[in-house]
């Protein structure tokens, strides 16, 4: 059930769209040393979707910080962001 | 690598389809703390308790907060306290209950199971004890679930306890009658009651069981009711196909939750149970996902066939998905727990015989059930002997939790709040089965039985 890499997180990021989204976000990120690993957007009925894989293998933050964090972000962009575990989805949707 | 697609659907599972797990449930063994003082049991009782369970709180938060999978309750399970309490000088066993209550507030959990009796053959006399302390035992505490075990397919039906029981539930309701008779909410009677089942109010840690264990219990039905929603009008088969691969994903995470809960708390995993729990949160019902597969309400005709097919396909997927299952293992129908049975029980749409038929099919049964608080005892015991003979001849689990709530009658609606939600009283069958209940005796073994 586990993934081989414990450290790697994937972040969703949903709403409005606007200027600076990634700039905001990725500027959090590089503040704690979480590495950017991939990104995906798309807008779909006027609904921006990002999801991005992140690792945090040498971050100077948890994951449970950097959620509460993110999601203070997200209250002030309005965009609702939230970052989850990889083993989630490998539980899920990998046999 | 995860799809985005994939992802996406996780996501919406736990942010609009309310996925959780319901429960991660401590198992304890207590076969270390008898002794011949009542005394010094309970201070084993409360010192063991407390000494395993007293992590499981915050290791369950933890997990919760790092996956952000919603865990609802934290609960323990110990082994059935007649057992435990025989040895003892206490007269009657109220006080046992009164430290697993203290135990399980120092714990921080939402209920302890196990204020418990086995005796589907029979009586001991700390057996006959325990039964009669559940009345001022569920009065006195506010976390304590008891259930007492009445009939199993080996060995028949205990009817002497059968009786028993129908004036247990009667003292239980007016002792709690200030608070709609809650404590028969926290009782429930089996016939083949599981050892290692999570779920409350029939928890209870079983004397083949380990040292200490982690069960988990599943939740879902959101989930299932969103996933039949895009194969509306195709055939069945498609329709079980379906129920299978989401109870599939949902028993996954269940899984991982019990892996890494086990790991953290040092305690081998026990077992996952896949049974579908609903709750009075609208989009949480069983009852909405038999109406998706096609009837206007649960309660028509033609519902005992969708829950059979549902209980069957959520095994299917789940066994699959996990490497040891055990519990209950099936679909839950109470009526105060989901919000589309108790819709269509104040409409009147659903009947006490068709919940019965539908025990029949799925684990449980006649769960969280108000009726008039004039219902006589005699009467209770017949709707358990009913259900006792449903699970004792058809080899399977049944239970009955029924809640005669005293001043209600029907068409009164009584509340509890939280997961117990709320429930219409529901009419009972008055007429007289106080001849068949008053011969006793047991109801000899079904033919079966004998396997060996």
């Amino acid at each position: 059930m586990q993934s081989g890499d414990q450290k790697t997180a994937v972040m969703t990021v949903v709403g409005s769209d606007a200027v600076g989204i990634i700039a905001r976000i990725s500027h959090l990120l590089s503040t704690h040393n979480v590495n950017i690993k991939n990104i995906t957007q798309s807008i779909l009925d006027d609904v921006f979707t990002m999801i991005m894989m992140v690792d945090l293998a040498a971050a100077d933050i948890d994951i449970k910080d950097l959620s509460v964090e993110l999601n203070t972000l997200g209250q002030e962009i309005h965009l609702t962001i939230s970052i989850w575990q990889t083993d989630l989805f490998n539980a899920m949707h990998r046999i | 690598m995860i799809t985005n697609f994939e992802i996406l659907e996780t996501i919406k599972m736990f942010q609009e389809q309310h996925l959780d797990v319901r429960t991660v449930t401590m198992g304890v063994s207590l076969l270390d703390c008898i002794s011949q003082s009542a005394d010094e049991s309970c201070g084993m009782i409360y010192d063991k308790i407390t000494r395993y369970a007293g992590n499981l709180v915050r290791v369950c938060d933890d997990i919760s907060r790092e996956y952000r999978i919603p865990i609802i309750n934290k609960r323990i399970s110990v082994t059935p306290i007649s057992i435990i309490a025989a040895a003892s000088d206490a007269s009657d066993y109220v006080c046992f209950a009164k430290t697993m209550d203290r135990a399980a507030r120092e714990c921080g959990v939402d209920f302890i199971g196990g204020f418990s009796a086995l005796v589907h053959k029979g009586y001991t006399i700390g057996d006959r004890k325990l039964v009669n302390s559940i009345p001022e035992g569920l009065a006195t505490t506010d976390l304590v679930c008891s259930s007492v075990n009445l009939a199993s397919t080996r060995t028949g039906i205990n009817m002497d306890a059968v009786r028993d029981m129908g004036e247990i539930i009667t003292q239980t309701a007016r002792l709690t009658s200030d608070k709609n008779a809650i404590g028969c909410a926290k009782l429930v009677v089996f016939a083949n009651a599981p050892e290692d089942n999570p779920f409350m109010a029939g928890a209870f840690h079983g004397v083949g069981e380990a040292e200490c264990i982690i069960n988990v219990g599943i939740s879902g039905p959101g989930v299932i009711k969103a996933s039949l929603e895009n194969v509306r009008g195709k055939d069945l088969g498609i329709v079980a196909e379906t129920i299978k691969r989401s109870a599939f994903k949902i028993t996954r995470v269940g899984e991982l939750v019990a892996q890494i809960a086990s790991s953290r708390l040092n305690v081998p995993f026990g077992i996952i149970d896949l049974s579908l729990a609903p709750t009075p949160s609208v989009g949480d019902s069983v009852a909405r996902i038999l109406e998706e597969i096609g009837l206007q309400d649960c309660g028509a005709w033609g519902t005992t066939a969708a829950l059979a097919m549902l209980n069957d396909a959520v095994k299917k997927g789940g066994t699959m998905a996990s490497s040891f299952v055990g519990g209950l293992s099936g679909a839950f129908i109470p009526v105060s727990e989901d919000e589309g049975m108790i819709d269509v029980a104040t409409r009147g749409m659903i009947s006490l015989e068709k919940l019965e038929a539908m025990t029949c099919v799925c684990s449980v049964g006649l769960d969280m059930i108000a009726v008039p608080g004039d219902t006589p005892p005699e009467i209770l015991s017949g709707m358990i002997a009913d259900e006792m003979a449903i699970g004792t001849f058809n080899n399977k689990t049944t239970a009955v939790r029924v809640i005669p709530v005293p001043g209600k009658t029907i068409g009164d609606f009584v509340e509890y709040g939280g997961l117990l939600g709320s429930a219409p009283i529901m009419k009972v069958n008055t007429s007289s089965c106080k001849a068949f209940i008053d011969r006793g005796g047991r109801i000899p073994a079904p033919i079966h039985s004998m396997k060996n």
